[in-house]
């Protein structure tokens, strides 16, 4: 019997050292590991990359801007506004959970600010000015899965309480 | 006699047991550990619905690792996630006997289309106040439970037709209909109670259910039950004990007679009949809840009339096959042409072929008539008999290849054997004494086979010892090969009595994240923080109350009189996976709510002292959870302290 034990201590020794080599590892572990680290808090301690893409990360790449501003876009932000994101947001410059909102049409590009409220996770864990407001707030940003179209129209009221036309 | 029988069984098996546990630590083949290991961060390949005995939940392992992935309270209140203490859940468990907050769930049941699980809904008995639940396996939550009238005890439940047209109820207990008074003896057993097969009605679409209607049987005990399937369909099979009519004593007065009946019944006539308008409507009272997934709130409706079908007057719905000693499973094979009674006082296992049973019914080779039923002759419908198998055996699952796996409690083992010719092909040791196994799909028509788990009721020495209390076990065999090998073995937590198990693919990708919180109609939500607001109305408060990381709003709330119905309204704001908050305030006689991303949900408080109550968020939600908590002030009754609420400062001035 104490033979089977050390065979059965042995086995399992020699299945770790054998996924430990990572060449038995298959594709689908490796995403699925590495989505699950994308849901932990450890963003402060990753490696960050030496320059910042001002567009962030993610499918945004060129967000046309409308002159002057779509007042119903205006409005249906303010809407969704209202129940996803103003928990945490003032419309000043107050820090209250988040930042406030007050001039973020100025720090950041569109492109950004549609790829940061879109695509949160990545954005935290990647991006270096993301990475830096999670160093203030403590606070992950929940991904509230906005639309495509949501995130256009947040958009648009940022832009409004910047003063923007 | 057949208790002497018995014992000698018993006595045998005790004397076989101890040989056995000698070999307990090396039946685990030298490859188990690799077979059963699951990497971390991977998906096993099965998950396994177990049912928890005496807990009244649904547990859900994964498999083949034996990892516990959740518990679904069904029948029984749950203050982990409110379930059964929130406003919004307890009609869940309100019945015509009142608020039930616990029972003993047995067997369960995967959804079928064409045979094969489907992946829908999970259905659950209640053993003991006779219900029937349905779990959503999108969101993995009781949705529905109905009661069950003219029921003495819902054993042989929720076993399923091929296409889920129907759930059934049988009764484990023959009582007098209508719950009326009867005295308690053999006389009065015989003249006054009945036993009842309840056909549940489920909604293709919607998985609603219905008691469509019902079959008054003779007094006796419905054990257990199975559909027929393939050719077999449109039939019921149920194993019956105490044929021989007992009220008191029936260790050994229901232990009386060589044989029991299988009850075969004709659900497609029967169907007919109700049709026909043959059914007789009868007054009664049962709930029916039902959640509404859109206000994520549970309701209960109460139905007064069942329909009943009469067998001695519809002579061709019923049919009993004599069956030897107390059958307890009744298992049909894949193929839908053998029944597999499992006598627990017999030394064999009869196996009866359907086709062999429909000519016996064209022949009229029946032995007479038991209660006005016929009863067909047994050597007529009889496939053959599986010699010494062991002892006492219970349930049979099959793999799809030909093969038979019964559980035997007596013996401590599983015995695989071949339908065909009846043979015992292997037989492996159970720790211990097992009651029923599963094969993954192995009640459908397409068993997915590899392996057989066994749901045992006793674990001695079997871990490290936690008092009187030991917990039950399930051990994973793998059946791949043409001899059966211990795999795994795990303790689970309830007693688990039948389980069930499907391929991962068939449920995972359509789990529910979150709910959409533009979809929430609760009608008490706060879709938003700046929807916040308490509420008076007489002594009743509504506190609409909202969470998202990391904190709540209101979260001071003061006014609040002792004696006042306060009813916070939780609605978590956040619309990410796997982002719960929890709601608990001091000294509330109750249980923490757990609110799901985009959910609403109620907590009833009623202060009997003035004071401060302080609440919090209980579920760890991030780097702040600590700080995600409030207070409410109480005031003595007729105080003046006028409504007040709030969080951090008033709403800045929006950009207009």
């Amino acid at each position: 019997m104490m033979n089977l034990r050390y065979l059965i201590t042995f086995s399992l020794a020699l299945l770790l050292a054998l996924t430990g080599c990572g060449g038995s590892q298959d594709k689908s572990t490796e995403e699925q590991s590495s989505s699950s680290t994308a849901q932990a808090d450890n963003s402060l301690v990753a490696a960050k990359p030496a320059d910042a893409d001002p567009k962030g990360i993610g499918k945004f790449r060129d967000v046309k801007l409308t002159h002057p501003l779509d007042e119903a876009m205006v409005q249906k932000g303010r809407e969704i506004a209202e129940v996803k994101c103003t928990s945490c947001h003032r419309l000043t410059e107050e820090k209250l959970v988040g930042p406030g909102w007050k001039g973020v049409t100025d720090r950041r590009t569109p492109e950004w600010i549609m790829n940061f409220i879109t695509n949160v996770d990545e954005m935290l864990d990647k991006d270096p000015e993301a990475q830096s407001m999670l160093e203030l707030c403590m606070v992950r940003m929940p991904n509230q899965n906005l639309t495509d179209d949501e995130a256009r129209a947040i958009l648009e009221y940022l832009r409004k309480n910047d003063g923007k036309n | 006699m057949k208790l002497s029988f018995f014992l000698i069984t018993m006595a045998s098996a005790l004397a076989v047991q101890s040989c056995k546990m000698k070999s307990a630590e090396s039946a685990a083949g030298g490859d188990a550990a690799a077979r059963t290991y699951v990497a971390p961060g991977k998906y096993d390949e099965l998950y396994n619905f177990v049912s928890g005995g005496f807990n009244g939940q649904v547990s859900v392992y994964g498999l083949p690792s034996g990892r516990l992935l959740k518990l679904i309270p069904v029948f029984s209140v749950h203050p982990e996630n409110g379930y059964g203490y929130s406003e919004e859940t307890k009609p869940m468990l309100e019945t015509s006997f009142g608020f039930v907050p616990w029972d003993d769930q047995h067997h369960l049941a995967l959804s079928q289309t064409n045979g094969e699980h489907d992946g829908r809904w999970l259905f659950a008995n209640a053993n003991n106040t006779p219900r029937v639940g349905r779990i959503d396996l999108k969101t993995f939550k009781t949705v529905e439970i109905i009661e069950l009238p003219n029921s003495g005890g819902n054993h042989s439940s929720p076993f399923i037709t091929e296409n889920t047209e129907y759930v059934i109820a049988g009764t484990r207990f023959a009582v007098p209909i209508a719950n009326q008074e009867s005295a308690l003896d053999n006389d009065s057993y015989k003249k006054n109670f009945k036993s009842t097969a309840s056909f549940i009605g489920v909604d293709k679409n919607t998985g609603h259910m219905s008691v469509s209607f019902q079959i008054i049987l003779p007094g006796m005990d419905l054990d257990l039950s199975r559909a027929g399937k393939g050719p077999s369909h449109g039939w019921f099979f149920f194993s019956t004990y105490n044929t021989e009519q007992a009220s008191t004593l029936l260790e050994v007065n229901a232990s009386q007679k060589d044989k029991d009946f299988i009850v075969a019944v004709n659900w497609k006539k029967a169907e007919e009949y109700v049709k026909a308008g043959k059914a007789k409507k009868m007054a009664t009272e049962y709930y029916h809840n039902q959640l509404n997934e859109e206000t994520h709130t549970a309701a209960s409706e109460v139905i007064r009339e069942v329909l009943t079908l009469d067998p001695e007057e519809l002579k061709d719905i019923v049919y009993l096959i004599p069956c030897p000693k107390s059958p307890h499973g009744c298992d049909v094979d894949p193929s839908g042409e053998y029944i597999i009674g499992s006598g627990k006082l017999a030394a064999l296992i009869p196996v009866f072929s359907y086709q062999k049973f429909i000519k016996a019914i064209e022949d009229k080779a029946f032995e007479g008539e038991y209660n006005g039923i016929p009863v067909i002759k047994y050597e007529a419908a009889l496939h053959g008999e599986v010699q010494k198998p062991g002892l006492g055996p219970l349930h049979t699952e099959f793999d799809g290849k030909g093969n038979a796996y019964t559980s035997f409690f007596v013996s401590s083992e599983i015995v695989k054997w071949s339908i065909k010719d009846l043979k015992v092909l292997d037989r492996v040791p159970t720790y211990y004494s097992i009651g029923h196994l599963m094969v993954p799909g192995g009640d459908t028509r397409k068993p997915y086979g590899k392996y057989v788990v066994a749901y045992n009721k006793i674990t001695k020495d079997r871990y490290l010892p936690t008092g009187p209390e030991l917990a039950q076990s399930a051990q994973l065999y793998s059946i791949d090969g043409d001899k059966m090998q211990l795999l795994l073995d795990f303790p689970t937590i309830g007693e688990p009595h039948y389980a069930q198990a499907i391929p991962a693919e068939k449920i995972k990708d359509q789990s529910v994240k979150f709910y959409d919180i533009n979809k929430n109609k609760h009608p008490y939500a706060s879709p938003g923080e700046k929807a916040t607001k308490v509420v008076r109305e007489g002594n009743v408060v509504h506190v609409y109350m909202t969470a998202i990381r990391s904190h709540l709003t209101p979260d001071n709330i003061e006014g609040i009189q002792v004696g006042d119905e306060v009813y916070f309204h939780v609605t978590n704001l956040e619309q990410d996976w796997d982002i719960p908050h929890g709601f608990a305030i001091k000294h509330a006689p109750n249980a923490e709510l757990l609110i799901m991303p985009g959910e609403t949900s109620t907590l009833k408080f009623v202060p009997v002292k003035p004071g401060v109550y302080p609440f919090y968020c209980t579920d760890f939600c991030s780097a702040l959870h600590q700080e995600m908590q409030g207070y409410l002030r109480v005031s003595p009754k007729g105080s003046n302290v006028p409504l007040k609420w709030g969080t951090g400062e008033q709403e800045p001035v929006a950009a207009r």
